[in-house]
This record gives C-alpha cells, structure tokens and sequence, in this order.
C-alpha cells in the first residue's frame, strides 16, 4: 500500500515534465486530456459513486463552453465566467434531474440523451448566440496574476494544476460523510434509504455536482481550442465520456484518469490504423464488459483473487 | 390543407418504418430486459449485406433472402450467445455499455471495411406520383405504409393468438411462471431475438431507399426508434407503432410549418414530456420490474 502514494508522486511529475519534451500538438493533446478528465470526474461521480446513467455529459461541457466563449468576447474575465458555467450547469443539472430521477433508474440515461440531442440542435441552430456551425473563434486565454497563459506550455501547467485541485476537490467530496452516502447508496438503495439517507435527495446532487465539473472543464475546454462549434458537444462525444469512465473503472478514483488518457491520446499512437482503431476500441468495450466489468484498474484485484 | 394531409401522410409512412426499428427494441426489451443501444446498427448492417450480395450479381429478392438469413445469424443468434447471455445476469448497465461499444464497433467496420461516403440502395416501391384527391403521394410512401402496416399487424396477431406467441408473452410477464408452466424460456427468448433482427433487415430494406446505405445512418434510425419506442411505451408492443408515427407526422409538420432547423425538435419534447411526466409512455402501464 506504501506504494501507492510515491507511485501517484511520480506519475504527476513525469505528466508536469512531459510537455519538455513534445512538440506543441503534444502539448495540446495533454491540455485536452486534462480538460476530459475534468469532466469524466464529474461523469465518475454521477456514474460510478451515485450508480446513476448519463449519457448528456457533453450538453455540460457544450453549456459551460459556450457560456465561457460568450461571455468572454463579451469582455469579462475568466475568473468569473468559469465559476458562473460550473453553477449554470449545476442548475441546469437539478432541473433536468429532478424530473428524472422521481421515475426508474434507467429513465436518467433516457432523459440525459435527449437532452443533448436538444442541446446540439440549439448550438447548431441558434446563430444569433452561438454562431451555428460556424461556431465562436478568438477566444482568449485568461492571464493569471498578470502573467499570460498564452503559450501551449504555460496554458498546459495552467489546466494541469487546476485538474489536480479539482481532483482534491472531489477527494474529499467523496471521503465526506457525505460522500460516503453516496457508494451506500449505489451498492444498497433500500438499506441506505432504511438509514435515513435521502436517495432523492443525494443522487440529484451527485447528477449535479458532476454537471458542474463538466462546465467548469468547458470553460478551458473554451479557451483551449479558442473556437468552438457544436461537434464536439454531441451525443457521440457523451457516449465517449461514459466510456472513458467505465473503460477506466467506473467508481474507482484514477479510472477516468485512465479511461481519457485511452479515449484521447491512443488514437493518436494508433493513427496508422485510421478507422479500423475504433473498431477494435469498439469491440474491446464489449470485451471489457464480458471479462472485466470493473474496467482496466480491476486488473490487479482480479489478479490477486486467482 | 392538402399540404398538411401529404406531409401527414408522408409523415407517416416513415413513422411507419421507425415503429418497425421501435418494435424490435421494445420486444428485447420485454422478453430479456436488454436496452440495445446499437438498435440503429442492427438496421445498417443488413443495408450493407443486401448492398454486398447485390455487388455479386444477385437479384434484389436473392439479395434480401440471404440478408435474412445473415441478419438471424449474427444480430440474433450471435448477438444473443455472445454478448446478451454472459452480461445479462450482470443488470442493466454492463449490457447498454456493451451495445455502444458494438455500436461504435459495428459502425466503424462497415467505414473502414466497406466505405466512408453514401451508397444508394434499390427501391422495391416506383417513386412514381398518386394523385389522391388533393393530396399526391408516392408509390413509396403508400408501399412502405402498407408493408409496415401489415408486418406489425402479423406480428401483432402472431403474439396474440398463436400458442408461440402466447408463450412468447407469458415469458416477458413473469419468467418463473412461465417456467413452472412447462415453457422453454431460452427458446422463446431466442425467438424474440430472431424477430428483432429480421424486423431489421426489413426496416433497412424501407429505410434505406430514402437515407442512402452510410456507415451512420444506423445513429438517426437508431435514435428515431428509441423515441418511438419510449413514447409509445417502451413494455407495450402497440405503443411503438403510435410512436413511430407520431415521430414520423411530428418531424414532418415541424420541418414544414416550424423550422426545418429543428425538425426533430417536437418529437424529442415530446420524447423528454413523456419521460419526464408519464414514463411508461402513452400507451404503456406502469411498470413492476422483477427484482
């Protein structure tokens, strides 16, 4: 178990040493890896930690980017927007959820998908707002203390220590009393309501928190790419983030962190393969799902009980 | 008003054609509490055979016998023995993640192995005009309304009225009881999966003449189809033919009268109503899951 912790310590000083050594798309698709794991922690939360369907993760991040985009060519600063897409989405979550969660479990994965299906048309078609599909470009990079975050690697270190403290964040939401109430609640539904926790009442704020962190990760995803347009805000792109948690492990802290780093940057590695990458990806999730349901971090726990 | 009853009219015949994508889904649904999510796929797939087959020289009626055939095989027994069986014990969760997964699968052999770009595809019905009063239609639409209209009637029949069809029912309603009764489940749940995939291959025969054969025309029948089958009530066999349609006439009048920017947008508030306020959908009862 010791090796736990000093394993963790190296892997975030080999990340934070990586950009040294990549050229600028490099650095961009690690930025990107970051701004993903932002939202599948969020994702994480809903999915695996409150045992609840989505499958609208990117309307979040699509809302908290554009709130962003917007907002910021309107001249205000990062500083605020950023905090103000993570509470919009946070709200737009208990609205939705509400609704949702009152019928059977299953019905959240149905009302979430339509509602991105909603969310895109809205992107697409309302130019006047959004700009359509030809989406919203010059974003600017917020500037931190005066310094400028404008260079790729800069931006990078910027997103990384952000995820990192999004992630304490999370860490201690989940080892909270409250948190604690929330894994009760996935593995016993009725012996968790028999003491005394409100299903209702947690699951909802799960859905929302984790609608929150994927506004939050829109916001940089926002002044990361510095245009967006609807495509990466559709239903296929929520179906990637499901399976970048369950890929990973689904409830298990470092899964997304896996299950990103798989989505995003190995088809870069496997580019040669072109389209038949995601046929094998395809194939590998129904894989998984038969021999490895926990995801890919099972591994070693499966290991130890043979 | 002769606009509005040719696009109701048109409207339904797709709406038609989605009530047969949608029937599939809820009869998987009932016998196997499987929630396919590559429903879409299992429509694109079978385009693509009949496509292949046609590219050896067969005739269309060949073609269509052998994507049958093909579709039972690999949609049915297949998808049955080798991803339904080992996961369903597991809930719900594993399998709809193991059915995107074959989705994006499935999608992506057919790009990387067949090709990227449109195909078009055969149509069994003349698209020649029928004037009908003030309304004209096409022999398609009539065709296809017709055809849609009497496999789900036969399907309807066979479930009620047959002793196969009865037992097929008895399974969905309650497993154990079925059991005790002396009928073989796993043959009737096996049945239900064969149904499913030819109502496949015969929705991509219909639907394919319009959406040209593309790797991802399985993404909007697919979604078309969970619609449907969710407003009209995803444990009700009817009810996926009253969503189908009002998916199909909704879409229409919105495109025409509304906005053709969101032409899906009223059946999917519709969809998000009827899943929000009255989730066994509008012909469904209220559902009692077994344990």
């Amino acid at each position: 178990m010791k090796l736990g912790p000093i394993a963790l310590g190296l892997a975030l000083v080999a990340i934070a040493l990586a950009p040294l050594g990549l050229k600028n798309y490099g650095v961009y698709l690690l930025t990107l890896w970051c701004v993903y794991l932002m939202a599948g922690m969020g994702l994480n939360l809903t999915v695996g930690y409150a045992g609840q369907m989505s499958i609208g993760h990117a309307a979040f991040l699509g809302i908290g980017a554009y709130t962003a985009a917007i907002l910021m060519k309107m001249g205000l600063s990062f500083w605020f927007v950023m905090p103000l897409a993570a509470l919009i989405c946070f709200f737009v979550g208990l609205v939705l959820g509400f609704p949702a969660l009152r019928v059977q479990h299953h019905y959240l994965a149905f009302a979430t998908l339509g509602f991105n299906v909603l969310m895109y048309l809205f992107f697409r078609n309302e130019e006047w707002l959004t700009g359509g599909t030809f989406g919203i470009s010059g974003i600017q990079r917020p500037g931190l203390l005066g310094l400028s975050l404008d260079g790729s690697a800069a931006y990078f270190y910027f997103t990384y220590v952000s995820a990192i403290l999004l992630a304490l964040v999370l860490w201690w939401l989940i080892r909270s009393p409250w948190g604690r109430a929330f894994a009760a609640l996935r593995d016993n539904p009725i012996r968790a309501e028999s003491l005394g926790v409100n299903i209702m009442a947690y699951t909802l704020l799960a859905f929302a928190i984790g609608a929150a962190f994927a506004g939050i990760a829109g916001a940089y995803f926002a002044a990361l790419v510095q245009f967006i347009e609807p495509a990466p805000f559709n239903l296929s792109a929520s179906l990637m983030m499901l399976l970048m948690v369950i890929v990973g492990g689904s409830g298990r802290f470092f899964g997304p962190m896996l299950g990103a780093a798989i989505v995003i940057l190995l088809p870069e590695w496997l580019r040669f393969m072109k389209d038949w990458y995601l046929v094998m990806f395809g194939l590998a999730v129904v894989a998984l799902m038969i021999w490895l349901p926990g995801g890919l971090l099972s591994i070693p726990e499966r290991l130890r009980r043979t | 008003m002769g606009d509005f009853l040719q696009l109701v009219l048109s409207g339904t015949a797709i709406g038609a054609i989605y009530a047969l994508a949608a029937l599939g889904f809820t009869l998987l649904w009932q016998a196997s509490g499987t929630i396919n999510f590559a429903q879409g796929e299992f429509v694109m797939l079978p385009a693509f055979i009949t496509l292949i087959c046609l590219g050896y020289g067969m005739p269309l009626p060949l073609a269509f016998a052998v994507t049958c055939l093909a579709s039972m095989a690999l949609l049915g027994v297949a998808f049955k023995k080798a991803i339904v069986e080992p996961l369903i014990r597991h809930g719900v969760i594993p399998l709809v993640i193991a059915t995107l997964g074959l989705s994006i699968g499935l999608k992506n052999l057919v790009k990387a192995g067949y090709s990227a770009g449109p195909n078009p595809f055969p149509n069994i019905f003349p698209s020649t005009l029928i004037s009908l009063g003030p309304v004209r239609v096409s022999a398609y639409d009539i065709g296809a309304l017709v055809l849609a209209g009497l496999i789900v009637f036969a399907l309807q029949s066979f479930l009620n009225r047959t002793l196969t069809g009865r037992a097929m029912q008895a399974c969905a309603q309650n497993t154990e009881a079925a059991t005790v009764l002396g009928i073989n489940v796993k043959r009737m749940v096996l049945y239900v999966f064969l149904i499913n995939a030819l109502l496949a291959a015969v929705t991509a025969l219909l639907v394919t003449p319009t959406y040209l054969a593309k790797f991802d025309m399985g993404d909007t029948i697919g979604l078309k189809a969970f619609y449907a089958a969710i407003i009209g009530g995803f444990n009700q066999t009817r009810g996926a033919l009253l969503g189908g349609v009002l998916v199909g006439v909704l879409e229409n009048l919105t495109g025409a009268y509304l906005s053709p920017a969101y032409k899906e947008g009223v059946a999917l508030m519709l969809f998000l109503v009827v899943i929000l306020f009255k989730p066994e959908g509008l012909l469904g009862k209220a559902e009692e899951r077994k344990v």
